[in-house]
């Protein structure tokens, strides 16, 4: 993974230094409140229901063993022992003490790590495929653009006051993992006739109040173009992007407004008067940062791992965790491993401290070293010998994160909603809690198999409910918490927003509701059809018929 | 109103006439003035312009070699345009003085000055508050950045330079 040089380190730390001086100066009043408040936004720090927030940039998701090891620290001493893995890779802490934030700046910094741009509006921590460097799709790994982008959009002197946050996602595979199209700018790294790398560019995807599906502006970035297409991008956005209402400054309403051709037209009118070159990072740079990235030393292995295959045969729970929570990994006799923080009753995405330690030592000990966030809410061992397998997951289950769910119906994706969210009309952790408990056995998930539930607290849409094959969005109506359920979201390569099945049910009814959806599907799916498929083949109406029934029935 | 530069306080010797007309040897004109105020100056006397954040750098672009300054309104400190503005006017080859105009606040000033901004005419109320002490630190705080093509140094640029160093 990337390490940082002298310069990478410096600046971080000289953005450290400067926070604390954005502090003293918010103190002696030379900031007003309106002044300050986007200055520490731009660092990372909210001001939630209960306390202070803290967000922390995991680029890419990618972490070391030290760096989560530190977050087990911050957690410990400066949180409440736990802290959160949110849908854009980052981890946030709920209960910091605003004098306490620079002193844990201090601390990231020591580990590589920051805050810088984790909120505002700005462009913000850059996601891409956690699958990165193993999956087997894949045309060129994502993270070496992704870290050349964090490099580029890092205290950007032009692009630190837009219109609205800018969220950029890049994958390297034919399957997309990492959302792309759901995104301000989606990147999709591909190979042209020629046999040239390039870019598909997307523009103006997004959740929120406004959902909206990216649109294609360029089919083939050169990519040595990358940096001034995007310089191109957010000038012509900064300059043009709403300013006159809050919900509708995403580059989305802009693209829909103008449309896609219009955007493109601008966008490659400005590029044409961009010296590209100048702009570039050289090539060397380039692969300065790709280095950093390549291939570990794999060992030769068996594709078929005797210790592994053993173990899956004597103990049943192991292997269903290995069918569940397994990827398929590029070398042969490795495997990726999903460490599920969906615990049945677990918040989504929590992580306590002690868990966190054993994690680290397990990616230490077997997995060379690293660990991934995935934007579903879980973590990577992205390099395990299939032989070290079962190790790891007796491990896992004594620190109960040996849950057997990863994309199955329990795998809830939720943000924190009402129990700390500013922003949220109803709870998302409580909801997820109960479906988790309604659908926690294991042989009926299995039997239900691949299917995304994620659950919004408010139309903001941070548990990206618009593209959950069912989703759930938390609203409050007349005093009551109300659940608007949508169905045929779809987070792939094959994106698509979910539709309204109806109108809303209170937090009790939810789990009936989802029961009586998924009966639907089992009832009518054919041999191995998955839920997501079945909605396409079936379509709405008889989801829609039985999601009423109750719903409408006369008490 | 207080202005300054990277180098501290300055002296503003430049009179505010929106429509052109006033006898001083260096005039500040309103955009839609801008055409009359050149064609007139028969006097030697300097044009500069004060431009909203909606106008077009395309706009100014018949006049650049014309003017010596370009004043470019931030109606609020959070609306970030005026930077795209001036890194557009410097890249169609305005040589003279940009100077934001408006509530900016000096963890700005870094960023305004790699745009290409010269200086900052500051609201009284702001320039009370934020004394340009503040200014000149905030402009030192972060030695490098990334970008390059924004200001003189940035840190691809020294990669580069060590890399070749040690060649």
């Amino acid at each position: 993974m990337y390490r940082y040089d002298e310069f990478d380190a410096r600046l971080v730390r000289e953005r450290v230094a400067q926070f604390r001086d954005q502090v003293a100066r918010r103190l002696d009043g030379s900031l007003s409140e309106d002044e300050f408040k986007p200055l520490r936004l731009k660092n990372g720090v909210y001001l939630q229901l209960h306390a202070y927030m803290l967000r922390i940039a995991v680029p890419y998701g990618t972490l070391s063993s030290r760096q989560l090891r530190q977050l087990a620290l911050i957690g410990e001493k400066y949180d409440r022992g736990y802290g959160h893995f949110t849908t854009r890779t980052n981890m946030q802490f709920n209960w910091p003490r605003l004098r306490d934030v620079p002193e844990i700046l201090d601390l990231l910094a020591d580990v590589e790590m920051h805050c810088i741009q984790t909120s505002g509006n700005c462009i913000r921590n850059v996601t891409a495929d956690h699958f990165a460097g193993i999956a087997a799709d894949e045309i060129e790994d994502p993270r070496p653009t992704a870290e050349l982008i964090r490099q580029w959009s890092s205290l950007h002197p032009e692009f630190d006051y837009l219109p609205r946050k800018f969220k950029i996602a890049v994958t390297g595979a034919e399957h997309d993992r990492a959302v792309v199209r759901a995104h301000d700018i989606g990147l999709r790294i591909l190979r042209n006739a020629k046999g040239e790398i390039g870019y598909e560019v997307m523009v103006g995807g997004g959740l929120g109040r406004t959902p909206m599906i990216a649109k294609t502006i360029r089919s083939f970035l050169p990519k040595a173009d990358l940096l001034a297409y995007l310089e191109a991008v957010l000038r012509v956005y900064n300059l043009e992007g709403r300013r006159d209402n809050k919900y509708k400054a995403r580059v989305k309403i802009m693209v829909h407004e103008i449309g896609a051709e219009e955007f493109a037209r601008r966008v490659e009118a400005e590029f044409a008067r961009l010296d590209g070159p100048a702009i570039a990072a050289d090539p060397e740079e380039v692969a300065r940062i790709a280095a950093y990235f390549a291939s570990p030393a794999y060992e030769t292995l068996p594709a078929r791992a005797s210790g592994f295959e053993a173990a899956k045969a004597e103990n049943r729970a192991f292997a269903t965790w290995a069918s569940v929570n397994l990827f398929t990994h590029k070398v042969p006799g490795y495997a990726a491993a999903v460490i599920s923080l969906k615990g049945i009753g677990d918040a989504p995405g929590d992580i306590t401290s002690a868990q966190m330690r054993v994690v680290a030592d397990l990616a230490e000990t077997y997995s060379l070293d690293e660990l991934r966030i995935t934007h579903a809410q879980n973590i990577v061992l992205p390099y395990v010998k299939k032989d070290d397998l079962f190790v790891v997951s007796q491990t896992l289950v004594e620190v109960g994160l040996a849950t057997a769910n990863a994309g199955l119906i329990t795998d809830i994706i939720a943000c924190p909603g009402l129990d700390y969210c500013s922003l949220a009309t109803a709870r998302s952790i409580p909801i997820a809690q109960a479906l988790a408990h309604r659908f926690a056995d294991e042989k009926r998930q299995l039997e239900i198999g691949e299917l995304n539930i994620k659950i919004s607290g408010c139309i903001n849409a941070c548990g990206h409910h618009h593209v959950g094959h069912i989703g759930i969005l938390g609203l409050e109506k007349s005093g009551q918490e109300s659940y608007q359920i949508t169905l045929g979201g779809d987070a792939t390569e094959t994106a698509a927003i979910g539709e309204i099945l109806g109108p809303g049910v209170p937090a009790d009814d939810v789990p009936d509701a989802i029961e009586r959806i998924v009966s639907v599907y089992l009832a009518q799916r054919t041999s191995g059809e998955t839920f997501i498929e079945a909605v396409r083949r079936l379509g709405l109406a008889p989801f829609k018929a039985a999601f009423l029934e109750k719903t409408h029935a006369p008490a | 109103m207080p202005l300054l530069d990277r180098n501290g306080s300055k002296l503003d010797d430049w009179t505010i006439s929106e429509d052109g007309t006033a006898d001083a040897p260096r005039i500040l004109v309103a955009f839609e003035h801008l055409k009359d105020a050149l064609a007139g100056n028969g006097r030697g006397r300097r044009i500069g312009v004060a431009i909203a954040n909606t106008v077009k750098a395309d706009a100014l672009a018949p006049f650049l070699n014309d003017i010596d300054l370009v004043s470019i309104a931030f109606p609020a400190y959070g609306d970030g345009r005026g930077f795209s503005i001036a890194k557009q006017l410097r890249h169609a080859g305005f040589k003279g003085t940009l100077r934001a105009a408006g509530p900016l606040i000096a963890d700005q000033f870094a960023y305004a000055l790699a745009c290409g901004f010269d200086e900052i005419d500051l609201p009284q109320a702001q320039a009370a508050r934020q004394p340009v002490e503040q200014w000149v630190h905030a402009a030192a705080s972060i030695s490098n950045t990334y970008q390059r093509g924004f200001g003189a140094e940035n840190i691809l640029d020294a990669r580069h330079a060590a890399r070749l160093a040690r060649k």
